[in-house]
């Protein structure tokens, strides 16, 4: 039992990462970022091209992942996305499916439709001995890079001068301008940090999923959005809590109920926006 | 001794640490004419909206015509008679003054149950629909798109919505706002026209409009009531000039 | 009479009134059924596809409801009544009402849903309806055929009739007369005092409820009905191609009946169909051409739709409309 904890808690965090860009885009611009899986996609697909054309280590991919798509996610945000900042929430969500359904075909036009495999390292493969349970070392890498990151995340949030002022900025805009905090460029960062930890998450997704294909996007937007909807968009704590929760659930439920299989989540996530409509963790009346 | 047509009894509202109404209890007669005065800041609005249900009290109740209406949902206040305007103008931007005054109206006659009926074919709403227009003003642009009008007859359109619904109870939350000088006349001679049997409280910062207007002022500061009286008294009282020095007053 | 009564009268009668424009639309669609024989299935798909947008054009452009898990009811509504034909009830117009009547429970069940929390939480909950009825058709396949979908044959309409593969332009006749049966009752809705409140939720919901107007109450009602709507073009679509597949229940059937919506213009009730036309030929155009790439257009339209602003486009039209015919307004507002 404690493999699929093990495992679930590896997903769980793999999620975390995947949909921490997108639950701050949320809480701070109140923008309805429906393309954050096309990121995701964007840095899995560097990562495995990278190992398998150019053999590059997996560990010296990562950083570059994480780059990538910050660096167009910066470029997008600049040029397009801060147009329908103030728009309906039907706008955000037209123009953002519209932005994932020109890049699915784009990644399939160049890289063609059957998924780019992931092949592990030697050193991550396989799995090790835990108080007599038999414990994926893949997973075990997950949950301590994510969980650093995620911790790197609250450091800073909380530490840093940064931090501090990206907090007052997602409690308040307007106050938060007017007391000479640059919005704009806090908004592009933001937005260049969310995009990037997205194609980190979809590079070390790659071998959780079987391969980066260019379904990516939406096979696994709904995923991020449940994180978002239970776990609320006020801080990373409520986001990594939603993320391990359903992760856990997933991976628990499809193995001792298959039959019930995806519904599990679906159901938790209805019944948590019945019951705290500004998701489980968040404090109070959130967003 | 008939009822006071609204009335609020200790009412307490709280923000987390702030205390925006203390203990507010008033009474409004059948066919008042009473103004609510007070610098920024004030909790007017608040009180509006806590006699309204759009927020609910953290203490205290209010009372339309002797019933207790303080668990009611603001529209279900409206049905009853409490009707009101926003500083703001609230407003339908893509519907017409015909179309907005002729939805409350039927509104009021049936509920909106109705998915038959033709809106606009009963006569006496398209007469109600008429006189209301007519009263203030408002019939030769009475068929384009509320967002076309001039400041002045959309503010006259908002007072108008709320005469619509017939209330017993009319509250008027600055309803000379942001009105340009050459239309304000528009306003005075709407409010004097009101009709008699209504109750209404006014907010307004205009001290012409309210020495003109009511027979009763209240003064709120911080929350709480701090007096009443006839128009002389409150101009007079030296507490209230207090409050107001500093401050742009027009009377 | 009063001077400006009549004035007034028939300007609240506006919306009821049949323009010319109207009677010459619907009778070129049945012509274009008759006419073009060949290509019946087409037509089919296009008509099916317009009950589809304008149940949603129902709560989006009527309510201003946002849905982004409309295929709930188009599944629903479809597995009705396939399983109801599947069991032998094969008659059509039993599994229309059947199907309208699920799509409807389903819808008064999760409005309350809709109306708390936040606009994501709203997206999250359509969203999460759709996926999650698609999953139990999954699970029980022993009901619904599974991944493999259902099949079955249709008896005639009315008892006359034939439709399936032989009678296609049977199907897509009836899929007319029910489009328009349904068309002119919400076109009945939207005219009505009713469909007048739901104009004022839509533009100023704190001022609706000001005027008296219980709005959650009303935003149920609409959505319960566009749910039955979405339900009866579920069935009408199982019925007319003969079987019910787990794919209706997919986000994209939702993202494209609402692409079809805003293509068309949502608020006046013939958006919906004026954009299944145009999305389904288009598609069946560039198909043929880059099978699967379609995509990719439609993405680009869509930026490109939100990014020149909806609400500019038709408010250009708008004033263009007013200087060539002062003092009359285009039918409807826009979403």
């Amino acid at each position: 039992m404690l493999t699929i904890l093990i495992d679930g808690v590896g997903y769980g965090m793999l999620l975390f990462v995947l949909a921490a860009g997108l639950s701050v885009t949320l809480g701070l611009m109140n923008f309805i970022n429906l393309a954050h899986g096309a990121f995701g996609m964007l840095g899995g697909y560097v990562t495995v091209l990278l190992m398998n054309r150019l053999g590059v280590p997996f560990l010296v991919t990562l950083p570059l992942a994480f780059l990538v798509p910050a660096l167009v996610g910066v470029a997008m945000e600049r040029t397009l996305y801060r147009r329908l900042y103030g728009s309906s929430p039907l706008d955000q969500v037209l123009f953002t499916i519209g932005l994932v359904f020109m890049a699915m075909p784009i990644a399939n036009y160049l890289l063609g439709d059957s998924p780019q495999q992931m092949h592990l390292p030697e050193w991550l493969k396989g799995r090790y001995e835990f108080a007599g349970f038999g414990v994926g070392v893949y997973r075990s890498f997950l949950i301590v890079v994510c969980g650093a990151i995620a911790l790197a995340l609250q450091v800073f949030l909380v530490g840093t001068r940064f931090g501090a002022r990206l907090r007052a900025a997602v409690d308040d805009p307007t106050v938060a301008s007017g007391l000479g905090i640059d919005v704009d460029r806090l908004f592009a960062i933001t937005f260049a940090v969310g995009s990037g930890l997205a194609g980190l998450g979809g590079a070390l997704a790659a071998d959780v999923v079987g391969g980066i294909d260019p379904s990516f996007p939406t096979k696994f937007m709904v995923m991020f959005l449940i994180v978002v909807a239970i776990g609320g968009t006020n801080g990373i704590l409520g986001a990594l809590l939603g993320a391990l929760l359903i992760g856990v659930l997933d991976v628990a439920g499809k193995y001792y109920i298959p039959s019930l299989g995806a519904f599990i989540i679906y159901a938790v996530m209805l019944v948590t926006l019945i019951v705290r409509p500004q998701g489980l963790f968040a404090k109070g009346d959130g967003r | 001794m008939t009822a006071p047509a609204l009335e609020a009894r200790g009412l307490v509202r709280q923000f987390g640490g702030l205390l925006a109404t203390d203990d507010v209890s008033f009474q409004l007669a059948p066919g008042a004419r009473q103004a609510l005065i007070g610098p920024n800041g004030a909790g007017k609005t608040t009180l509006i909206n806590l006699l309204t249900g759009v927020i609910k009290p953290s203490q205290g109740a209010v009372l339309l015509d002797g019933e207790d209406i303080t668990a009611l949902a603001s529209y279900d206040r409206v049905r009853r008679g409490l009707a009101r305007t926003f500083q703001i103008n609230q407003l339908f931007p893509d519907m017409s003054p015909i179309e907005s005054i002729g939805l409350a109206i039927s509104e009021r006659h049936h509920g909106g149950a109705d998915f038959w009926r033709v809106a606009g074919g009963r006569r006496d709403i398209a007469e109600e629909v008429e006189e209301l227009l007519t009263t203030f003003g408002l019939i030769d642009r009475m068929d384009e798109p509320t967002r076309f009008l001039p400041y002045g007859k959309q503010r006259l359109l908002e007072i108008a919505l709320a005469l619509a619904c017939k209330p017993r109870v009319l509250l008027l939350d600055e309803p000379a706002a942001g009105v340009p000088e050459d239309e304000r006349h528009d306003i005075l001679r709407a409010l004097a026209a009101l009709p008699g049997d209504v109750a209404i409280l006014l907010i307004e910062h205009d001290m012409d409009l309210v020495f003109n207007f009511a027979t009763r002022i209240s003064v709120l500061v911080a929350g709480r009531l701090l007096c009443e009286g006839a128009p002389k008294d409150i101009a007079q009282d030296p507490r209230v000039r207090a409050v107001y020095l500093g401050e742009d007053a027009h009377g | 009479m009063r001077p400006h009564e009549q004035r007034i009268a028939q300007h609240l009668h506006r919306r009821a009134r049949w323009r010319w424009s109207e009677i010459a639309f619907w009778i070129a669609v049945v012509v274009i059924v008759f006419v073009i024989p060949s290509r019946a299935s087409l037509i089919n798909e296009i008509l099916v596809n317009g009950l589809f947008a304008l149940s949603l054009d129902l709560i989006l452009g009527l309510a201003g409801v946002v849905s982004l898990g409309h295929a709930a009811f188009l599944g629903v509504g479809a597995y009705a009544a396939g399983i109801l034909a599947a069991q032998g009830l094969d008659d059509p117009t039993l599994g229309l009402l059947v199907g309208g009547l699920f799509g409807g429970v389903l819808g008064l069940v999760t409005a309350p849903l809709l109306l708390r929390g936040s606009d994501l939480t709203r997206l999250m909950v359509t969203l999460g309806v759709s996926l999650m009825f698609g999953e139990i058709a999954n699970r029980a396949s022993w009901l619904t055929g599974g991944a493999d979908g259902l099949e079955f044959t249709m008896g005639k309409v009315l008892g006359l009739f034939p439709i399936g593969f032989t009678g296609q332009r049977n199907a897509a006749l009836y899929s007319l007369v029910v489009l328009f049966v349904l068309f002119v009752l919400a076109r009945r809705i939207r005219q009505s005092p009713f469909g007048l409140s739901l104009t004022a939720v839509r533009e100023n919901r704190l001022r609706a409820g000001a005027l008296g107007i219980a709005t959650h109450r009303r935003i149920i009602g609409v959505y319960a009905i566009s749910a039955a709507y979405a339900g009866v073009a579920g069935a009408l679509l199982a019925q007319t191609t003969a079987i019910a597949s787990l794919d209706l229940f997919d986000f994209h059937r939702s993202a494209d009946v609402m692409l079809m919506l805003i293509i068309g213009g949502a608020g006046y009730l013939y958006g919906g169909i004026i954009g299944a036309a145009l999305f389904v030929v288009l598609r069946d155009f560039i198909a043929s051409a880059t099978p699967q790439y379609w995509e990719f257009w439609i993405g680009l339209l869509l930026v490109v739709l939100v990014l020149t602003g909806r609400d500019r486009v038709s408010a250009l039209v708008l004033r263009a409309a007013r200087t060539i015919m002062p003092n009359s307004l285009k039918q409807g507002g826009s979403a």
